[in-house]
C-alpha cells in the first residue's frame, strides 16, 4: 500500500449486461485524501461506483485499485472493515444503539460506544436508545458510528442526506468534514449541486456510466 | 368386510353429492369454479386410482420390497422438483430439495424401522414416504419461498450488515431464523392441535377402516412425530442450502426478484 496512491482507480470498469451497463467502461481516479463528490443525474451510476468501492457490486469488466492494490485480491470481509459505508436511509439493526455499535464491534463497551457516538454528533445517553426508534437524522448518525466502528479508512457515503431536513443535513455534512480532517478521505455521493459545492475537494461526474467531468472543485465548479 | 374401509363404487359415487353442492354453490353465486371442480375431481379420481392399482401391485407381500423403495426414491425426485418449481430464484435448488427430502428420508426410516416402531413392509414403507416427504415438501416451499421474499425484501438490512464486514452467515441470520420459525410454525401447531381441532388423516383412515380407536392413536401420534422431526429436519437443510446460494463466495447477495410468490 502506497499513501501516493489514488484513493481508487477505475480502470476500463463496466457493470451489468451489455445492453443494460450501469457503467460503461469507466476509467477514473479519486485523490488519495479529502473529500471526494460522486454526483451526475439519476441512473448516471453513482451508487454503482460507489458500491464497486466496497465490492458490494463487482465489475462485469475491468478492474478496481484501492491505493494500488486490486480490491478482487483483497479478502472482501477485511476490505469492507476498512471501506466502511453509509447508505442513503439509514438501516438500524433491531436492539439499543449500542446494540448496533456491537455489530460492528462485538467488543464495544459503553466507553467506546461513547466515543464512536461524540465522532457521530450524538451524545452517550443515546447508547440505551431503542435503534427503532430515532429520528431520521439521529438514525443517521447512529449509522455512522456503526460504521466508525470497523476504524475505517476510506468512509463511503451514498446520498447520505437525501431522505434528511436541511438541520439534520447541515450536521452530517459537518461530521464528514471533520472526519476528513481527522485524515479519514470521504467519497460522498450526492445530487445535489449545492452540497457539491459545500463539501468537495474533488469532483467526479458522471453521465449515462461514463465521465463527464472530474477534477478539483475549483476546476469542475469555479469555486475557491 | 364390514368396516367403513370398504365403500365400494357406490359409496364413493355417493359421496359426490357433495361434489354437486359445491358444484352448485359455485353456478349460483357465479364464482366460475365449476370447470376448475370438475377437473380438479376427475383428476384427483384418475390420480387416485392410479397410485391405488399400483400401491396393490407394490405393498403386494409377494412383490419384492425393492419396488417399495424405487416408490420412495420417486416420491423424494418429485417433491425436489416441486420445491424447485415454487422458488426458482434460488440456484440449484432441486439438488438441496433433494438432499433435504433425502436426509429427512433416511433419518425418518432409521428412526420407523430400525427402532422397531413399524414393520419393513411395502405396506409401511410407501404410505409412510408419502406422509413424512409430503408434509416435509411443503415446508421447503414454504422456506425456500419466504427466503428469498425476505432476503428480497430486506435487501438493505442485509447490505447493511455485510457492509459492516460480516460474513454472509451473519448477514443473513437474523432473516433465516424468522423464515425458518414461519416454515415450522405450522407443523408445531398442528401437532398442538392433535385431536382437539382436527383428527389427523392416518388415524381418521385407520378408524374407518375399523381399527381399534387406541391402536390408531398409537398410529398416527408415532406419525405425527416423525413427520415433525421431518419437517424440522427438511427446513434447516433446504434453508441452510438455500441461503449458502444466494450469496456469491465473496459474500454479496445475488440479484433477487422483488416477490416469489407463487400464485399459479
Amino acid at each position: 500500500m502506497c499513501a501516493g496512491e489514488p484513493l481508487f482507480a477505475f480502470e476500463a470498469v463496466s457493470v451489468g449486461p451489455p445492453e443494460a451497463r450501469r457503467l460503461a467502461g469507466l476509467d477514473a481516479q479519486l485523490p488519495g485524501g479529502g473529500l471526494t463528490v460522486v454526483a451526475g443525474p439519476s441512473g448516471s451510476g453513482k451508487s454503482t461506483l460507489l458500491r464497486l468501492c466496497n465490492r458490494l457490486d463487482v465489475p462485469s469488466e475491468g478492474r478496481v485499485r484501492h491505493r494500488g492494490e486490486d480490491i478482487a485480491q483483497r479478502d472482501p470481509l477485511r476490505l469492507r472493515r476498512e471501506v466502511a459505508m453509509v447508505f442513503q436511509r439509514p438501516v438500524t439493526f433491531a436492539g439499543t444503539v449500542l446494540d448496533n455499535l456491537r455489530e460492528a464491534d462485538p467488543g464495544c463497551d459503553e466507553a467506546r460506544g461513547a466515543e464512536l457516538l461524540e465522532r457521530a454528533g450524538l451524545p452517550a445517553t443515546f447508547l440505551a436508545r431503542d435503534a427503532g426508534e430515532l429520528s431520521g437524522g439521529e438514525a443517521q448518525r447512529a449509522c455512522l458510528a456503526r460504521a466508525l466502528a470497523t476504524d475505517p479508512h476510506v468512509m463511503l457515503m451514498d446520498e447520505p442526506t437525501s431522505a434528511l431536513d436541511a438541520k439534520a443535513t447541515a450536521v452530517l455534512e459537518r461530521l464528514a468534514s471533520q472526519l476528513v480532517r481527522d485524515g479519514t478521505p470521504v467519497v460522498w455521493v450526492s445530487h445535489s449541486e449545492a452540497q457539491m459545492r459545500r463539501l468537495a475537494d474533488f469532483v467526479l461526474l458522471l453521465d449515462g456510466g461514463r465521465v463527464d467531468r472530474e477534477g478539483s472543485a475549483q476546476e469542475v465548479l469555479g469555486v475557491g | 368386510m364390514d368396516s367403513a374401509g370398504d365403500i365400494g363404487v357406490i359409496g364413493l359415487a355417493a359421496s359426490l353429492v357433495l361434489v354437486v353442492v359445491a358444484f352448485a354453490i359455485s353456478l349460483r353465486l357465479r364464482l366460475r369454479l365449476e370447470r376448475e371442480l370438475v377437473v380438479s375431481v376427475t383428476r384427483g379420481l384418475v390420480q387416485l386410482l392410479i397410485v391405488g392399482a399400483a400401491l396393490a401391485i407394490v405393498i403386494d407381500p409377494d412383490t419384492p420390497l425393492v419396488w417399495s423403495w424405487v416408490w420412495v426414491v420417486g416420491i423424494v425426485v418429485f417433491a425436489a422438483a416441486t420445491v424447485k418449481r415454487r422458488a426458482p430464484a434460488v440456484p440449484g435448488l432441486f439438488w438441496i430439495g433433494l438432499l433435504a427430502n433425502a436426509v429427512t428420508g433416511v433419518v425418518g426410516f432409521a428412526v420407523a424401522f430400525g427402532l422397531g416402531i413399524f414393520p419393513v413392509q411395502g405396506r409401511t414403507i410407501v404410505p409412510i414416504a408419502g406422509m413424512l416427504i409430503g408434509n416435509s415438501m411443503k415446508s421447503a416451499i414454504v422456506v425456500s419461498e419466504r427466503l428469498v421474499e425476505a432476503l428480497s425484501e430486506q435487501r438493505a438490512e442485509v447490505e447493511a450488515r455485510l457492509a459492516l464486514g460480516q460474513p454472509w452467515v451473519g448477514a443473513s441470520r437474523p432473516i433465516l431464523r424468522s423464515v425458518m420459525r414461519t416454515a415450522l410454525s405450522p407443523q408445531i401447531e398442528n401437532t398442538k392441535a392433535l385431536g382437539i381441532v382436527f383428527l389427523p388423516g392416518a388415524m381418521t383412515g385407520l378408524i374407518l377402516a375399523g381399527v381399534d380407536p387406541l391402536d390408531a392413536v398409537l398410529v398416527q401420534l408415532a406419525l405425527m412425530y416423525l413427520i415433525l422431526g421431518g419437517v424440522a429436519t427438511t427446513t434447516a437443510v433446504t434453508a441452510l442450502g438455500a441461503v449458502r446460494r444466494l450469496f456469491t463466495s465473496d459474500h454479496r447477495l445475488v440479484a433477487l426478484p422483488r416477490s416469489t410468490r407463487h400464485t399459479g
